[in-house]
């Protein structure tokens, strides 16, 4: 015992200290990259944003420096405060709140006394800087916009989130992201890529020397430059249009499906989210739950099509033969479902596709709509061939465009009907709405901008996308750049395309006050009844004003859509901003001016203050 | 050459020679990686790096004055050096420098000596000389007595200056006692001790109670029948244990200096409240906390050599002297601190099979005294730095930096290593 009791104490000592080492070097130890070890810190170099520029190459977004004004506590010398804040223009209690907040921070580090000076404080402060030690002006950049409108397009930057920040290892705390539109979609392209540089820290956190000599070290990598498809003049001219109106605007360039602009009313200056009052105005603008300045309703309003949507049934009706552009159908200035009668306003008569559509008579399309459905056997059949033409142009599914957000919207099926009325419950009388875009389908702007742009192609789109350059180069991306072919065959277009122009040509078309000199434009008009619960009980309100166009007729340069939220009839807003727009993109002037002054001082706010007034109101009034 | 003899160097100890090499330049390469800075551009004796060289250097001719002397050179004047020792701790409380808040050195100009390294050999070579003196008679209570008093002389005098560990290093010796004869029975109370003193802080003595009793009741039930049961002993030693017990929180709580408190409950985890606990981490812990984590922050293979981040940014205090073991944590990993174990634990080994092997008794006694000594070091610095002992500053033998303990512990080694080489000649 005495012999091995020293011996046998040693090898257990031995044996502990192993097993704890092991316990610490081999099961504790994580793979901790250097970013985690407190002996290094990371210095981040963080490149230029990209700038953006419009179609023509005018300038959108670009940088603009911010100053902030930084405090190293440890270092402050007693200085003049009421000086010093006088050029800083905060109170006294905020700035010894900053202060001390900063002290609790670190004595050794810098930490933000006031953000964002403006230029004007800057210039003032500047020269004044020396007096005061412990306190110096960090510049870093912020996004200026060259315009006040786009603001829906660009979307905005803002710090990362605490999810964004688990997710992606790239960002950290403090750091800039795209938060919607296009800062969002291309945030890789625009932000580059950071540089950074691994500083060997002591216990202080003073800094010794750069670690393993810089190895490690990456230079950053600037942002991208990028073109975007959008038209910077006719951006901003729709966002002038939308004065006091709610809706949204989206117009395409068919042959490329380029975006030339995307309106959303109300909107906001994209400058607003911006600088030191950005909070404010985000939580001001985000807290308007009744204008809904940052909801996008280009891409997110869903709505009935109204009339515009008889266009593709009568395209669906050609291409399955049930009619030819010479069948006939009575209008009784209305027509009957079962022994309920449904109004009309096109006059009555005899309607044929051309005068349907110039005139938009809903019996005519009613006609048509129960001519495919009774080409088939079965409900079930002919909702499929439905949905399947339908479908084709875009419709009822999100578009796969760059936009980050968007709509589905709705083309009902055999399924929605069955589970709305039960397995072959139902008939043509039961979804006869579709036929003239009322009932149960729901279209964005953009699609419908899209659908309008697949007519005026004579039969296929291009996925609408807001990306055009990177670098000068243009995309590549099969998506943005191949044809989706609709199932309507060439021929059938030109009938459509023909009514669509008399709309705007012939006399009793719904948009013939609005013709334009020297520009052929095909048009149709949509006036979409809607509805809303005041207290519970449902009330209608006045119809929104749906429009589509695209110009010239033969060789389209632009397809738009407009949707104006309780404008009325088709051919009043959206007729006039739809045809504004268009000789604006053309011509680069207006001839119309009768028309733009309407629109530029007419706006919908009493309309939009009736539901919330509380008191009981009409609808639909002549105001013009 | 001619002093020693071919056959002097053809008996020593080689292996042991080796490992203290291997230690040594281990040590010193880790020193140089704790304390050189990028920017010197050459090699500079007048860092700590390049004045640890220096003792080294000091330190072989001490190990050539040492295998030139007499064998038994030690053996006769082991009472004038412990005396001498004696008197150099007690001058220290006229003429002593103080270091770090320690007042354990001379200054002597160009060295700080540190006597107490010095009383460590002495300690241990008058240990053995009492114990082989013809008169003594280590079965007799009354000279037990005295060989530990020996021990307990030096112990006392490095407490006030304050140098706890030193003095946890003095009563170390009694391993040469337990192996002269004293019944290991007295350790197994003195482990008993311990352990009721830490489970009583962990547990309180209402538990220690409950399982004491369910131990005896266990006891009683289990034995065999023949077994006669010494009631009254086991209840008196019952009734010790519970007063001890009792009197633990009383000496924690009106005795020890908060400071002592808190370094016993960061290491028994008493501190039941993390967010406390953190605070202790990372105030009276710190040491503790950054030195775990930088020996943490090695893993397996180490970051490599000075690559170490946390010790180029100095996060671990002292770490050239008693922390050294960090830096071998860091930069060499798992490969480099078991290693190191295993050097440390063969050499201790293998200077147990020299004592054993010795005919001489005071041979013997000195060699244990020297493994009691080198383990007491290795035990108390390593279980420190790597969390499973509170902090107690202790330096780790031929490791850390400092003259005194690297001359004081190589001439402990050398001078067993000495006497082992003449163990046939001697023999009688």
């Amino acid at each position: 015992m005495k012999k091995i009791l020293l011996s046998s104490i040693i090898i257990i000592i031995g044996l502990s200290f192993v097993g704890r080492l092991s316990y610490l070097q081999i099961f504790k130890y994580s793979t901790s990259t250097v970013i985690e070890d407190p002996a290094i810190k990371a210095i981040y170099d963080y490149p230029e944003r990209g700038h953006i520029y419009d179609r023509n190459g005018k300038l959108l977004v670009a940088n603009q420096p911010a100053y902030d004004v930084m405090v190293i506590p440890r270092e402050v010398k007693k200085l003049d405060t009421l000086e010093f804040i006088n050029l800083l223009g905060i109170e006294k209690e905020r700035f010894l709140k900053q202060l001390n907040k900063a002290k609790r921070y670190s004595t050794r580090l810098p930490s933000v006394m006031v953000p964002q000076l403006s230029k004007k404080d800057y210039a003032r402060l500047q020269e004044k800087m020396r007096k005061y030690e412990g306190f110096y002006i960090q510049k870093r950049s912020l996004r200026y916009y060259d315009t006040d409108s786009g603001a829906n397009v660009f979307g905005f930057i803002s710090e990362v989130n605490d999810y964004e920040l688990s997710e992606n290892p790239y960002y950290k705390q403090g750091e800039l992201k795209g938060r919607t539109g296009i800062e969002k979609e291309y945030e890789e392209l625009l932000r580059g890529q950071k540089g950074v540089k691994y500083i060997q820290k002591d216990r202080f956190n003073r800094d010794i020397g750069p670690y393993k000599n810089g190895a490690l070290d990456t230079l950053p990598e600037q942002g991208k430059e990028i073109t975007i498809t959008i038209d910077k003049l006719l951006q901003e001219y729709g966002e002038k249009l939308m004065n006091g109106k709610r809706g949204g605007i989206v117009a395409i360039e068919p042959a490329s499906g380029e975006i030339l602009s995307m309106i959303s009313g109300p909107t906001y200056d994209p400058s607003l989210l911006v600088g030191r009052e950005r909070s404010k105005n985000y939580t001001k603008l985000y807290n308007d739950s009744i204008a809904q300045p940052t909801y996008d309703r280009s891409v997110l309003a869903q709505t009935s099509p109204g009339s515009p949507f008889k266009t593709i049934n009568a395209l669906v009706a050609l291409q399955e033969h049930v009619i030819t552009p010479e069948t006939r159908i009575q209008c009784y200035n209305g027509f009957y479902v079962g022994k309920k009668k449904r109004g009309c306003h096109c006059g009555g008569g005899h309607r044929d596709l051309i005068t349907g559509i110039a005139k938009s008579c809903n019996a005519y399309f009613a006609g048509t709509f129960r001519k495919i459905y009774d080409k088939y056997e079965t409900s079930d059949e002919a909702m499929d061939v439905w949905d399947k033409h339908v479908k084709s142009f875009g419709l009822g599914n999100f578009l796969g465009s760059d936009i980050p957000t968007g709509r589905s919207g709705l083309i009902p099926t055999k399924k929605t009907y069955d589970r709305m009325y039960g397995d072959n419950r139902w008939s043509s009388s039961y979804i006869i709405s579709n036929a003239i875009g009322q009932g149960e389908v729901l279209v964005t702007p953009i699609q419908l901008a899209n659908m309008t742009a697949a007519i005026a192609n004579r039969g296929y789109y291009i996925t609408p996308h807001v990306l055009k350059k990177v670098e000068g180069e243009k995309i590549t991306n099969p998506n943005f750049t191949e044809p989706k072919h609709t199932t309507i065959d060439k021929q059938y277009f030109e009938p459509v395309v023909q009514g669509m122009a008399d709309v705007y040509a012939k006399p009793g078309g719904t948009a013939y006050y609005l013709q334009v000199k020297d520009i052929e434009i095909a048009g149709k008009t949509g006036t979409v009844e809607n509805f809303t619960k005041i207290d519970g009980v449902r009330k209608q309100l006045t119809d929104h004003s749906v429009f589509v166009a695209f110009a010239p007729v033969n060789n389209p340069k632009i397809a738009i859509a407009v949707y104006i939220e309780n404008g009325y009839y088709g051919g009043r807003y959206a007729g006039h901003i739809a045809t504004l727009m268009i000789e604006k993109y053309l011509k680069g002037e207006i001839t119309r001016t009768d028309l733009e002054k309407r629109m530029l001082e007419k706006t919908l706010e009493k309309e939009y203050a009736k539901p919330l007034s509380g008191e009981p109101f009409i609808i639909n009034e002549r105001v013009w | 050459m001619s002093v020693f003899g071919k056959s002097v160097l053809k008996r020593l100890d080689w292996l042991s020679i080796l490992i203290f090499i291997l230690l040594v330049t281990i040590g010193w390469v880790n020193i140089y990686a704790s304390t050189y800075s990028e920017d010197e551009l050459a090699f500079n004796f007048s860092s700590i790096y390049g004045k640890q060289i220096l003792f080294i250097g000091i330190n072989f001719i001490l190990i050539i004055v040492i295998l030139a002397l007499e064998s038994n050179f030690f053996e006769r004047f082991a009472s004038v050096i412990y005396v001498i020792a004696l008197i150099l701790l007690l001058g220290l409380f006229v003429f002593g420098t103080t270091i770090a808040g320690a007042t354990s050195w001379y200054n002597l100009g160009f060295f700080n000596l540190q006597p107490s390294e010095l009383a460590k050999v002495a300690t241990a070579l008058a240990l053995a000389r009492y114990l082989t003196d013809i008169q003594t008679d280590i079965k007799r209570k009354r000279h037990q007595f005295y060989g530990f008093l020996v021990l307990f002389i030096p112990a006392i005098l490095v407490i006030p200056q304050p140098d706890p560990g030193s003095a946890l290093v003095f009563f170390s010796l009694v391993f040469v006692l337990f192996r002269e004869g004293i019944p290991v029975f007295y350790l197994g109370i003195g482990l008993f001790t311990i352990l009721i003193f830490i489970c009583t802080l962990m547990f309180g003595t209402i538990w220690i109670t409950i399982v004491l009793g369910i131990l005896v009741s266990l006891f009683f039930l289990l034995k065999k029948k023949s077994f006669k049961i010494p009631v009254i002993p086991i209840s008196i030693a019952l009734l010790v244990t519970i007063l001890f017990s009792l009197s633990v929180n009383f000496v924690f709580e009106n005795v020890f200096e908060q400071r002592h408190r808190d370094r016993f409950s960061l290491w028994l985890s008493l501190e039941k409240d993390p967010k406390k606990l953190e605070v202790i981490r990372k105030t009276i812990g710190y040491n503790t906390y950054q030195s775990e984590k930088t020996i943490e922050s090695g893993g397996f293979f180490g970051k490599g050599f000075l690559e170490g981040t946390r010790t180029k940014g100095d996060f671990v205090p002292e770490q050239h002297t008693d922390y050294i073991f960090t830096t071998v944590g860091e930069e060499w990993g798992f490969i480099g601190t078991s290693t190191v174990i295993i050097l440390f634990s063969i050499l201790l080994l293998r200077l147990v099979y020299l004592a054993e092997r010795q005919k001489n008794a005071f041979n013997r006694m000195y060699g244990y005294g020297v493994v009691s000594i080198l383990l007491v070091h290795y035990f108390i610095n390593i279980g420190m730095v790597i969390g499973l002992l509170p902090t107690i500053g202790i330096p780790l033998p031929f490791f850390s930096y400092g003259g005194s303990g690297l001359l004081g512990f190589t001439a402990l080694l050398f001078i067993f290593l000495k006497m082992d080489s003449n163990r046939l000649k001697e023999g009688f």
